[in-house]
């Protein structure tokens, strides 16, 4: 019974045949669960891709029915077509929880880390194979709840993704919903990073020592190490604002609060700044998680790329874990403008300057890597090298957001929007594509079409300045992040011709994406298979079958070098895999 | 489905000295000093910013100081009986185990009945968590954290008696096929039980003492 055919995946298995739903639904495989999440978290990024769709025609035309689906929309979400203000709100928070939460951590780690960590190390699977099918299916429900809560009375969340109190406190039930939701959503996270660091630890291959590891798999320890420390601080705001919300405490509520004009009937006693710093000591070290596995994919597509190894290895790693361990130490940049005093603010100053140190050494061995290479330009080594650029812009546009007088001007402004976006977005979402373009040939056997390939990079990347660059200038010039309509003031009124270039480009955007979402079903069902390694890499996913069968080794590997064993003089050809022997 | 055969299950693994299991709960119990951590800071701080004089010490705020005590002895004690249950399996005593370990399920059952009395004798008196303590002239959040934080540690209590009677009733067949394994699941129940007494250790004072 060899090749039993789904969605394009083959399986040829020597163990018992397992019914549908054991393989595809309840699998303990990695690689399945890895596909599952990375489908699953797709789906969800598109979702709250087209959330975000819908507001930039607010903000282009502001008051103007809502094209094609105004219509189909319910009485409380527009009024003769056009977006009521609660609607608006309810867009914005749920687009960032959605992309945060449910799109680009579930990606990056659930999908490729499930997916290729094990395979990278020369494991057979997940150290926990069943907490691993657990963490999906909390993912899932988690996703179910904040999904549903457009549905209940007065909509989804709507206090900003950041749910600050005590907005939040006093915000519809979208809001009980989402807290809920997030339960769900760590309890997912802390499985899959408990599973992560003791597969990393535990099962590596005989011979696959630390500084042997690909730095992909480094940057899923670093990155796990970070979910299973920074997530319990918002789990326990959670349960706070939970008991606010259920139970009436005022853990969020201060004492005298006026809620519309009237004295609010809670008992108060509570600090709205205690949520901030809950909320940022998780949210600042989950940047990093956003950022470290795209790093890690780069990484890897560069090296494979160049045929050269990369540039300071060692200096990355050491860097990615200071990194890791000083993510800890910078959440109150985020809290300038609470008046926590200058003392508070200097401290968290100097930690986010010191902070990015790492990330620029870790950049500049990127692009030292390039140095000397003879490089190829697959579909994936052009998002990795747009990703370099584009996270830099990123990176360092934060840098006046980082230092307290500049804030004070820039903060809650579109400059804002623009800088993280460059990070995750051009940056994150490309080193993700780059994943989706490379490891493509090893989980379905198919390579994927290069020249819808080129074309989805070349039109992604150009829509994807057109959407943010405008930004960093409206910010600038003033514009406020949270506005409803932003032409109602002189400073948005004046920026608007940049609003519009923006909503084009984001609408653009997504067609952008057709040939992406052609290609990725299409490429399936082609009959002409790919290489067993068809990048001629030398990391230990490519020396098994494609695709790898339950038990991912037909026999233990044993790895002999470090990962990046490229074009080394006197070798046979121009890369020396890790593992060349099989054991026994 | 368990086709595959993981590694370091029962033997422990070179660099960390620990089987995965043993490993995997460690981190998890990381995992909850972050969470108690930050439930304990965020208690700091909001005493912190009540203003002294306005939060009431344990006693004042009428918590009962014997039954509390009561409680810790009952934890600990429970503590040292999960300790001679794994011993007991350690040294080959299936039955001594038995004992053990459903004394310390017992014992963890009469830390709830007893906290149980203690909410409904608050509860009898007017006290709720969304009540501000009502006799300083500003409201503190005193109640509020004392019902979340000890209802979250009850809410571990009983996620610690539930798999500890699964592993007594059913698990513990376990026992006649691979005694190694079964002995390293009762320690890893042992870790977490220890770590939920020792966040009530630290509960205790600073809710009823301090």
């Amino acid at each position: 019974m060899r090749n039993t055919r789904h969605w394009g995946l083959t399986m040829s298995d020597s163990h018992e045949e397992l019914g549908f739903w054991r393989k595809y639904v309840f699998s303990t495989d990695h690689k399945i669960i890895g596909i599952q999440y990375g489908i699953t978290a797709l789906v969800f990024m598109f979702f709250g891709f087209s959330l975000m769709m819908m507001m930039r025609w607010q903000l282009a035309y502001p008051g103007q029915a809502i094209p094609l689906i105004g219509a189909l929309l319910g009485e409380t979400f527009v009024s003769n077509g056009a977006m009521l203000p609660e609607f608006y709100n309810q867009l914005g928070a749920m687009h960032g929880t959605i992309m945060v939460f449910m799109g680009i951590v579930p990606l990056a780690v659930g999908a490729f880390g499930n997916f290729v960590v094990p395979l990278q190390i020369g494991a057979p699977d997940m150290a926990f194979p069943r907490l691993n099918m657990m963490s999906y299916q909390a993912f899932v429900i988690g996703g179910v709840i904040m999904l549903a809560s457009f549905f209940v009375p007065g909509g989804a969340a709507s206090s900003g993704w950041t749910s600050y109190a005590p907005l939040s406190d006093i915000a519809t039930t979208g809001q009980t919903y989402w807290l809920l939701g997030m339960i769900f959503l760590i309890f997912s996270s802390l499985l899959g990073a408990i599973n992560f660091i003791v597969t990393i630890i535990h099962l590596r291959a005989e011979g696959m020592t630390f500084f042997r590891l690909p730095f992909f798999v480094w940057s899923q320890l670093v990155t796990a190490f970070l979910l299973l420390l920074a997530f319990p601080a918002l789990q326990a705001a959670a349960v706070f604002q939970l008991m606010d919300r259920l139970a009436g405490t005022s853990f969020f509520l201060p004492s005298g609060l006026v809620v519309g004009g009237e004295a609010s009937a809670a008992v108060g006693g509570g600090s709205p700044l205690l949520w901030q710093h809950l909320f940022w000591f998780l949210a600042h070290p989950e940047v990093y998680v956003l950022i470290l596995p795209g790093m890690g994919i780069v990484a890897e597509v560069i090296a494979i790329n160049t045929r050269k190894p990369l540039w300071g290895y060692r200096t990355m790693v050491y860097s990615l874990v200071f990194l890791g361990f000083m993510s800890f130490c910078v959440w109150a940049h985020h809290m300038f403008l609470t008046g926590m005093g200058t003392t508070m603010s200097t401290f968290f100053q100097i930690t986010t300057m010191i902070i990015s140190i790492p990330s620029v050494i870790i950049l500049s061995c990127l692009v030292i890597s390039l140095w000397g290479g003879s490089i190829r330009f697959p579909v994936p080594m052009l998002f990795a090298l747009a990703f370099l650029p584009m996270f830099g812009i990123g990176g360092l546009t934060g840098l006046p957001l980082g230092l307290a007088v500049p804030d004070v001007y820039l903060h809650d402004s579109y400059y804002v929007i623009g800088h993280f976006h460059y990070v995750v977005a051009p940056g994150t979402i490309f080193a993700m594509f780059a994943g989706i373009y490379h490891w493509y040939p090893k989980a379905t056997g198919r390579a994927m079409n290069e020249s819808l390939g080129k074309l989805h990079f070349w039109l992604s990347f150009v829509f994807m300045n057109g959407i943010f660059m405008p930004m960093m200038f409206e910010g600038m010039a003033g514009v406020s992040r949270r506005l409803f309509d932003p032409t109602i003031y002189n400073t948005g009124a004046g920026a608007h011709g940049l609003t519009v270039i923006s909503s084009w480009s984001a609408w653009c955007l997504a067609l952008s994406q057709l040939p992406f979402i052609y290609n990725f079903f299409a490429s399936m069902r082609k009959k002409e298979r790919a290489e067993e390694n068809p990048w001629q890499a030398t990391t230990l996913e490519w020396a098994t079958p494609t695709p790898p069968p339950h038990g991912n080794f037909p026999s233990p590997p044993v790895v002999e070098r470090g990962p990046y064993e490229y074009s080394v003089p006197g070798a046979a050809s121009d890369f020396s895999p890790q593992a060349v022997k099989q054991g026994v | 489905m368990s086709a595959i055969d993981l590694p370091y299950q029962i033997e422990p693994h070179p660099i960390t000295g620990v089987t995965s299991g043993k490993l995997g709960i460690w981190l998890f119990l990381a995992s909850e000093v972050m969470l108690f951590g930050s439930l304990f800071s965020s208690y700091v701080l909001l005493r912190v910013g009540s203003g002294m004089e306005f939060w009431p010490s344990g006693v004042e705020a009428g918590l009962n100081v014997p039954i509390g005590t009561f409680n810790t002895m009952v934890l600990i004690g429970s503590s040292v009986t999960m300790v001679m249950s794994w011993a007991s399996l350690k040294m080959n005593n299936l039955g001594a185990f038995k004992r053990y370990f459903g004394t310390t399920i017992f014992l963890g059952l009469l830390f709830l009945v007893v906290k149980a009395f203690e909410y409904s004798d608050k509860f009898s008196h007017g006290v709720f968590p969304w009540v501000g303590w009502p006799e300083a002239g500003d409201p503190s959040t005193f109640y509020a954290l004392y019902f979340t934080l000890t209802g979250l540690h009850a809410l571990h209590v009983l996620l610690g008696i539930l798999p500890n009677l699964w592993l007594l009733i059913f698990g513990v067949a376990m026992w006649e096929t691979d005694r190694e394994r079964f002995t390293g699941r009762i320690e890893i129940a042992g870790l977490y039980w220890h770590f939920v007494d020792l966040v009530w250790i630290f509960l205790f004072p600073v809710l009823y003492l301090l």
